[in-house]
């Protein structure tokens, strides 16, 4: 009887601990909100709509977001852009080419890259990386869209190598069985079976290396430049979402229209890595329940 | 046809150029922190305060802050990961609850890093009255790292043969009892390197302690959890952007950043190394 009821009394124990991350979803969009909520009244949600980013100003405090979006646009996309490529070749090797050796030594160093810290990555491009996009493309300054979504890239790229990996994995071996079979070459194969077969764990995985890098903070703060002038130019100097939030919070007064403005950004920015995140995880379902 | 054995051969040498091509770059942004900070590194370096503003003197301080942030994270969220991954793979029936959960936990793992930081800030910091405190930030770092320590936690739960549970509940023993005994010692050694390498990205993250817990320049040691403290990240993202005199602390901005490389890939390394471990020690 005893062991009875400390079986119920443990087993709700954990219920409770996991029910702690439903807690926490809630808890977010609550303050997030609660902090933000104020703004609606006094400026207007209007106003998030100019065209400009000038939060501390004597004539007009002017708090769109619109350049600021762009900037995340900017360089998310072409971050993306770049990690796709270098990525998914990356993981067709790895997972389809690469000796058992050479398997052994990439992943634990796609996961050293995956851990290195967000502003070490910022550093390294303040120090390296910018005084070469400075000197290549013949600029007063290297501090660009550019060299943040270079850095961007080295961050998504581990998130779909391992992700394409996986999916690549669970393509049947019948299919590259069948594929060798007719004749066709071990990189026809790769190419003509093995991909198409992975493709939609691909995609989810490119989709959650993008959310990974519209969410980065640290590195864009520090090499992009930060000005807040909506641009499609990769060579311009851009600002985004999150370091705005990042540089500006500690200077901002508690409560005031800038500070509930930066977290209207927040919203903005979780309702972006939030739909993002939802869809991959519904493709790589669909993929598990397939294979 | 020998046309088509040199497109594969030339194919699968592009393939493999672009890998190395990622290890070369990983390896070169390494190897560059290394070269410049290691010189910096010594006993002043490591363990005496910051003097001017960061210009000379050690690190002491964000060194001992980054070690409070990182026990206190595992504190709080190493009992709430575990017991979630307990209650999801033990204890769940299929069902809305056990979904609401899964969309909880996927939804957490992809939250950026600075709406933690506001999260914090708005909950922690001004609700609670927590104020910018060491507290405040293991508790935003510890909502942060939960959902990856529940999912390494549940894989490695999985893991264990279902035939381990089924002979001790035949023997008589209770749910828990079979759980406790039976299930956690075989899967705990996973639970662990998943927890480190989660932790150990935490350690290394900056967005989140700006608004919570971060101090720039506070030249001794906490005394208590309500303490603000430096951390080694914020101190580099100080050092390397906020200085007025970029030369004089070009050598203390490479030695920040090897010492925090080092403590963050030094527990990937650990927890990447015992899971080798394990695994060769646990086949069945």
């Amino acid at each position: 009887m005893k062991n009875f009821w400390k079986d119920h009394f443990i087993k709700y124990l954990l219920q409770a601990s996991a029910s702690t991350c439903i807690l926490i979803v809630i808890l977010i969009f609550l303050f997030l909100f609660k902090e933000a909520i104020p703004f609606i009244k006094t400026p207007g949600l209007s106003t998030l709509l100019d065209s400009r980013w000038e939060p501390v100003s004597f004539v007009q405090e002017r708090f769109g977001i619109l350049p600021l979006f762009m900037g995340s646009l900017l360089v998310t996309v072409m971050a993306t852009l770049l990690a796709i490529p270098f990525g998914i070749i990356a993981a067709v090797y790895i997972s389809e080419v690469a000796t058992p050796m050479e398997r052994e030594f990439f992943k634990p160093f796609i996961e050293l890259l995956a851990g290195i810290p967000s502003v070490v990555l910022g550093f390294f491009g303040l120090m390296v990386l910018s005084p070469i996009v400075k000197t290549v493309f013949h600029l007063s300054n290297g501090q660009t869209a550019l060299t943040g979504a270079i850095l961007l890239a080295l961050m998504a790229i581990p998130t779909i190598i391992t992700i394409s990996e996986d999916a690549l994995k669970s393509v049947p071996s019948s299919y590259k069985q069948a594929s060798l079979a007719l004749g066709a070459s071990p990189v026809e194969t790769i190419w003509r079976v093995t991909v198409p077969a992975a493709l939609s764990g691909i995609i989810a995985a490119v989709m959650l290396g993008m959310g990974r890098v519209i969410g980065e903070t640290m590195t864009v703060l520090m090499v992009t430049g930060n000005a807040p002038i909506p641009t499609l130019d990769p060579l311009e100097s851009v600002r985004t979402m999150t370091a705005t939030i990042a540089a500006e919070m500690g200077e901002v007064a508690n409560q005031s229209p800038h500070y509930q403005a930066l977290f209207w950004i927040g919203i903005l920015l979780l309702a972006i890595t939030f739909t993002l995140n939802f869809i991959a995880q519904r493709v790589l379902k669909k993929y598990q329940r397939r294979s | 046809m020998i046309n088509k054995a040199f497109t594969q051969t030339a194919t699968l040498w592009f393939m493999r150029l672009l890998t190395y091509c990622i290890v070369i770059v990983i390896g070169y942004i390494l190897f560059d922190i290394v070269k410049n900070g290691l010189p910096v590194i010594g006993w002043n370096f490591l363990f005496t305060n910051p003097e001017r503003a960061g210009a000379a003197g050690g690190i002491f301080p964000a060194i001992v802050g980054t070690l409070c942030l990182i026990t206190g994270t595992i504190t709080v969220a190493l009992p709430l990961g575990i017991g979630a991954a307990i209650y999801l793979s033990e204890y769940a029936r299929q069902g809305r609850f056990t979904q609401m959960i899964r969309l909880a936990i996927v939804t957490l793992a992809g939250v950026p890093s600075i709406v933690f930081g506001l999260f914090g800030l708005g909950l922690f910091v001004f609700f609670f009255k927590f104020g910018t405190s060491i507290l405040a930030g293991n508790l935003t770092l510890a909502c942060m790292v939960l959902p990856t320590i529940i999912v390494a936690s549940e894989e490695s739960l999985r893991a264990v043969p279902q035939g381990f549970r089924e002979g001790s509940l035949a023997l008589g023993a209770s749910k828990w009892q079979t759980i406790y005994k039976n299930v956690l010692p075989y899967s705990l050694p996973g639970m662990l390197t998943g927890s480190i390498l989660g932790v150990g990205r935490v350690a290394g993250e900056t967005a989140p302690i700006l608004l919570t817990v971060a101090a720039f320049f506070l030249p001794r040691l906490p005394h208590s959890i309500f303490d603000q403290v430096m951390a080694l990240p914020y101190h580099l993202y100080i050092l390397a952007t906020q200085h007025p005199d970029m030369a004089l602390v070009r050598p203390m901005q490479y030695g920040t950043a090897l010492v925090l490389i080092a403590l963050v890939l030094g527990l990937n390394l650990g927890a990447i190394a015992l899971r080798i471990y394990f695994r060769k020690k646990y086949t069945w």
